[in-house]
């Protein structure tokens, strides 16, 4: 997209936001801030605050499971842990990071001068603080945090303690909160987009987040009435899961992963679109087959409807319904393959260079794929009898987590940090903590394969002898993969020492986000970008 | 204090936009309300259906039918009988035969015993499950305990009857149906009511 922007009055966006206010001072700034780039910070500073708090969990789990015993923490302690490291990690460190890219991203992507909604925008920030205080407050409480997994399955989440009604009310907290940050990115995108870039124009992370968004609103909401129903079997006396009563506590299991499965791709798809924007920039090659990239992830959305029950081979199940879900599973593998093989022909002959950004790309390209081939060997029914609920289960969603989600997040961060500062954050330190991040990362969960396939079962606090060479590496691993993430906040905390950054800062990179100057200017787009005619996407 | 920017300097929030901004805004918040009923309202009634069509989770007639019966004595079926007291209950609960050997066809009566091993009265519910869930649909109950909750008084024991029927049609390749019933103390269902 070779855009040329000029705005509707013919000058440059340079000194757009100099009639106007800038920031409020002090805290005020942050409270009250319905800009779309303070509300984008304020969420990536607490995905990157709750991505150590999970991160200190994980590291409990690992140090207790690094030798065969019982060493520092007592079991239920143990089982509070794992279920706190799954809710922080996934509601409240990876979501949260991805709308933060996308409240910074979107408008400068589309040319919007904000988002929509920009009072609810603040709202739905200001939630999640509250949501999480009180889901970590439950670790203070008589009997403890939850510790029936993040999977809350009755009836074991009905023995949860005086914890239970807070767990509760924090889920409804983080889904309102991601509703409403839905909702505003929808109505952004479709209403607010720059003239002339219609839909196909998008570029992918716009498109990703789009359907990511949709996703959200359907599912959300489903997730709301499964832990009301919870809250209502426990307090109010229905029994729409409790067996004495006439329910069905596998009923939850349904209900959960028709919201769980869509969850997935929540978090994937706006990795995707991350990916699909970095690798043309180091390739030097327009993104090949954007169109196709667009189908391929909405034909991930939709089937990601139909095949919640594959997390539940094991509860029982018709044979016909093992094989539709079975079937439909492995269907995802082809629009995933296509998003796969479209990065490759990206990179085909292209002039690559390889900065931080292109790195933690190419390591997304490279182990998401392997997370997504243990996927199939899961989605294969009768072989998920053997791996269900096993460490094979773990490596396989920490590898499309951690390698897939996050390094795609932290290839954002370094890739538009320099949009965001205005200056160059160190390379070389970069490049350390992604070498650091992706040797202990395969330390951690590639030995979890093993383990699986062994049979070790996941959430016990315990194994036997047989497991332990591999635990103690994926120990080590763990502890390794903890420690280079204090290189990341030191290279963010050291971001504003490098030399200013260009507003291009990478090497002709497309987009309308590098039209701006770095660091971006409070407003930007207030009259909106035309692009000229001749521009094509493709 | 509060910082609101001045946004109406922009070309989006013209009086057009606004309108199609709040026209999506209400499309979309019919779509989280729809979602939200879709979980609760429709769900549950819709996977009750599922199970009582499918026989998924083995579920079998939960009310008393009327069966005709046509034994079919070429065929022989064992009926295994399996029984839990779920945690929170004090009732020792079992079946007074292990399992049995049936005609399909012909009507059979089979006893549980159950003793209430508290001082108090309490009140039980059994909730049958038939294994393998294809068999479900074929065993037929024409009277059964679990129909009703069932009070005890203190330290009560009881016999408690079962009158079923498995049907000629049961595919042919079943030849054991396991019936299990877990026994639950109603009082954690029933307290909950009052409140």
């Amino acid at each position: 997209m070779n855009t040329s922007i000029i705005d509707a009055h013919g000058h440059d966006n340079d000194h757009s936001g100099d009639d106007h206010h800038g920031p409020a001072k002090g805290i005020g700034r942050w409270l009250y801030s319905t800009n779309h780039k303070d509300i984008g910070t304020m969420y990536l500073i607490f995905s990157l605050l709750m991505f150590f708090i999970g991160g200190t969990m994980a590291m409990v789990i690992r140090s207790e499971l690094a030798i065969p015993g019982l060493q520092f923490v007592h079991p239920e302690f143990f089982n509070q842990m794992t279920t706190m490291h799954a809710l922080i990690m996934v509601f409240g460190a990876v979501m949260p990071a991805f709308v933060g890219l996308a409240n910074w991203m979107i408008p400068l992507m589309i040319g919007a001068p904000d988002m929509a909604l920009p009072r609810m925008n603040n709202w739905s920030f200001w939630i999640l603080p509250v949501a999480f205080g009180i889901l970590l407050s439950t670790l203070f409480m008589p009997g403890g945090a939850p510790a029936g997994g993040w999977t809350m399955y009755p009836p074991l989440v009905l023995q949860t303690g005086d914890s239970f009604p807070f767990l509760i009310f924090s889920v409804h907290l983080m889904g309102l909160s991601s509703i409403m940050g839905a909702i505003n990115v929808i109505v952004t995108i479709i209403n607010m987009r720059a003239p002339n870039m219609s839909l196909l124009k998008m570029p992918m992370f716009v498109w990703t987040w789009l359907i990511t968004a949709y996703l959200l609103i359907a599912v959300m909401p489903v997730l709301a009435g499964a832990v009301t129903m919870l809250l209502t079997d426990q307090f109010f006396g229905t029994s729409f899961f409790l067996a004495a009563g006439g329910g069905d506590p596998v009923l939850f299991q349904h209900i959960f992963w028709f919201f769980g499965h869509p969850e997935v791709y929540i978090m994937i798809l706006p990795a995707f679109g991350v990916v699909s924007e970095i690798i043309p920039v180091f390739a030097r090659k327009p993104l090949f087959g954007h169109d196709s990239m667009v189908y391929a992830a909405s034909s991930i959305a939709f089937l990601s409807f139909i095949v919640w029950a594959h997390h539940m081979f094991t509860v029982g199940m018709p044979l016909t319904g093992q094989l539709f879900f079975m079937f439909t599973t492995m269907l995802i593998a082809v629009p995933t393959g296509v998003k796969v093989f479209n990065w490759v022909a990206t990179m085909w002959r292209g002039a690559m260079t390889f900065e931080t950004p292109m790195l933690f790309s190419l390591a997304f390209v490279f182990l998401f794929t392997i997370g997504g081939f243990s996927g199939l060997m899961l989605a294969i029914a009768p072989a998920d009898v053997q791996y269900h609920d096993t460490y094979f289960v773990v490596a396989h969603f920490h590898y499309v987590l951690v390698p897939g989600s996050v390094f795609a997040i932290m290839g954002a961060a370094y890739f538009w940090l320099p949009k965001w500062t205005g200056h160059m954050y160190n390379e070389a330190l970069g490049k350390v903590h992604f070498w650091t991040s992706a040797v202990f990362v395969n330390l951690t969960f590639f030995p979890m394969h093993f383990l699986g396939l062994a049979a070790m079962p996941r959430r016990i606090p315990d194994y036997s002898t047989q497991y332990a060479d591999f635990n103690t590496v994926a120990s080590i691993g763990a502890i390794g993969f903890g420690l280079s993430q204090l290189l990341f906040v030191w290279v963010l905390l050291t971001s504003k020492k490098g030399p200013k950054a260009t507003a291009e800062v990478w090497d002709q990179p497309q987009g309308l986000e590098w039209t701006v100057p770095s660091p971006a200017p409070y407003h930007t787009f207030e009259t909106p970008p035309s692009l000229s005619e001749m521009d094509s996407h493709h | 204090m509060c910082h609101v920017p001045d946004s109406n300097n922009n070309a989006h929030n013209d009086s057009s936009n606004r309108s199609s901004d709040r026209n999506l805004i209400a499309q979309l918040l019919l779509v989280v309300a729809g979602a939200f009923a879709f979980g609760v309202f429709v769900l549950p009634p819709l996977y009750d259906v599922f199970c009582e069509v499918t026989g998924f989770g083995g579920r079998t007639n939960a009310e008393a039918v009327a069966a005709i019966e046509a034994p079919d004595l070429s065929r022989e079926i064992r009926i295994e009988f399996v029984t839990t007291t779920n945690e929170y209950a004090q009732f020792e609960f079992a079946a007074d035969t292990d399992s049995m050997t049936v005609n399909p066809g012909r009507m059979y009566f089979a006893t549980f015993t159950a003793t209430n091993l508290s001082a108090d009265e309490k009140v039980a519910q059994a909730v049958p499950s038939v294994a393998p869930s294809s068999a479900a649909a074929y065993f037929t109950k024409i009277e059964c305990f679990c129909f009703t909750s069932q009070a005890f008084v203190a330290d009560e024991e009881r016999a408690l009857p079962l009158q079923f029927i498995v049907d000629p049609d049961l595919p042919e390749y079943v030849d054991t149906i396991t019936l299990q019933y877990t026994f639950f103390d109603t009082a954690r269902v029933a307290a909950n009511t009052e409140n």
